[in-house]
């Protein structure tokens, strides 16, 4: 049976919830940008006037400012647009259990059980109806049999516009758009399609099989399968939590980091969001992955595999700063620099010790962590710290805990 | 006219299956407005004033308004 399958995208998500609560902006050119004095001063979203002047997420402030002197810049207000996103939701809910949100402001439902209410097309009206009602902002519904296609209806016509891309009209809408408008079509993989000579969706749909294969490996299945509408994967349940894979945290520091002394003040403080993250989800985990980016904004990451599996903060900030001190030879000051773990397990599963590490004190540290977790629970990030946060409090006054409350998801 | 937000203290009734009901509006003047009838509730935004919340649609002194309930804080949509 053919699913129906909808994408539903909040338009200009963070500007338009600004724009409601600010009647007196609303017929300006806004955007909500980051705090300058912290250095995170870039576009986060802009209003429909101010795409008008060019202004693209993720420039810089003052890059927009002289596009466009009149733009008003607003500062984020996450907890607002958690609870826009949550409104939304609940309006999804009413059609479907399967909502499968994609960031605050995107969500898949699929509606292929719920005919009782109409068919895509008239869930697809209904739903946009009331999000505008209800909320006072706009949506792009893309209307499709399958994830891919649906999410490429929701980007074809912005603002407040659906798109139905059915088998009959497919090859008509979507195959004449560029091959990067596709879900994981990124600058990386663009390059290597124009050098094929596959410049839109419909030529990457008409590439054979093997030929993609030989040039993105698995990656190229998953191309082939995308463009041809061919993509099979469910809408999962709201309550399906998704399976966590990585635990990170990463920081653009308010002023460049110089030597390793200042690396070492920053990877602390993440590597202690960090663990207490993965403490609190009961994992432990083997693989650290460092990454940087220099004030020319070049970044790299690298990572490095135990030889055991670990939650201890001292562990994983040891191991995160010497794999930077191998792989760092200070050519350029350091913009921001990152932290994550991967490759977990359940912290209940026994672990094989070896007769070189010292379990005792292993054992003494995991004890001391969970202490100091209790502490922090109960008087702030800010009651136990190491004593090496003390040398810069410039530096090391942030808590990543609590401020990252918003994690990038991925399709897979 | 410019509308502007207008937060109000609110009497209201909760009731044991956890349905509100505003019961009267104080205005800063101390004037307490009472609610004659609730005439419709339902999740609405106010472009007027600026946010969206449960819409109660009142009737106070045979006139109709709409009242906000934003989180935990009501507004109405007030004239200048």
């Amino acid at each position: 049976m053919e699913r129906v399958i909808l994408h539903s995208d909040c338009n200009s998500f963070y500007a338009s919830v600004e724009c409601l609560y600010r009647p007196e902006i609303r017929n300006k050119p806004v955007a909500v940008g980051g705090d300058v004095e912290q250095r995170h001063g870039i576009i986060l979203t802009k209003n429909q006037i101010a795409k008008k002047y060019n202004i693209k997420t993720g420039e810089a402030l003052w890059q927009a400012k002289q596009k466009c002197p009149d733009l008003v810049i607003v500062p984020p207000n996450f907890p607002l647009y958690m609870r826009f996103s949550k409104m939304a939701r609940k309006i999804y809910l009413d059609y479907t259990d399967q909502v499968e949100p994609f960031g605050l402001d995107e969500a898949w439902l699929d509606v292929t059980g719920s005919a009782v209410k109409g068919d895509g097309l008239t869930i697809a009206k209904e739903i946009s109806a009331r999000i505008k009602y209800e909320m006072g902002i706009t949506v792009s519904i893309g209307v499709s049999y399958n994830k891919i296609f649906a999410k490429l209806g929701s980007d074809y016509k912005k603002p407040d516009a659906i798109t139905v891309m059915s088998k009959d009209n497919y090859k008509q809408i979507a195959w004449p758009l560029p091959a990067s408008d596709l879900l994981y079509v990124g600058r990386a993989t663009e390059k290597k399609l124009t050098s094929l000579g596959v410049h839109t969706i419909g030529d990457l749909a008409g590439t054979s099989n093997q030929i993609l294969r030989s040039f993105f490996g698995k990656w190229g299945d998953v191309l082939y399968c995308f463009s041809n509408g061919l993509d099979t994967t469910p809408v999962s349940k709201f309550d399906n939590q998704p399976t966590i894979k990585s635990i990170g945290n990463s920081t653009t520091t308010p002023r460049d980091l110089e030597n390793n002394e200042d690396v070492k003040i920053i990877l602390f403080v993440l590597a202690d969001s960090v663990s207490r993250r993965l403490r609190e989800q009961g994992f432990k985990a083997r693989t650290v992955c460092i990454s940087v980016r220099d004030n020319q904004l070049f970044s790299f990451t690298r990572q490095y595999t135990l030889k055991q599996y670990t939650n201890i903060t001292s562990e994983i900030a040891r191991e995160g700063f010497s794999l930077f001190c191998k792989q760092y030879h200070w050519l350029k000051p350091i913009r921001s620099i990152g932290i994550s773990v991967t490759d977990f397990v359940s912290d209940t599963i026994a672990t094989q010790t070896d007769l070189f590490s010292d379990e005792k004190s292993r054992e003494k540290r995991e004890q001391l962590d969970s202490t100091v977790d209790w502490l922090k629970n109960r008087f702030g990030s800010y009651c136990v710290q190491p004593a090496v946060l003390l040398a810069d409090r410039q530096l090391s006054g942030f808590d990543p805990k609590r401020d990252h409350t918003i994690h990038p998801v991925g399709y897979f | 006219m410019a509308i502007y937000k207008k937060y109000v203290v609110v009497t209201a009734n909760f009731d044991a299956d956890g349905n509100i009901m505003p019961l009267s509006i104080v205005w800063d003047d101390g004037t307490r407005y009472e609610i004659d009838k609730v005439l419709d509730v339902r999740p609405a935004a106010s472009m007027r004033a600026g946010g969206a919340g449960i819409r109660y649609t009142c009737r106070i002194l045979n006139k109709e308004t709409y009242l906000f309930l934003e989180g935990s804080m009501w507004f109405v949509e007030a004239k200048r």
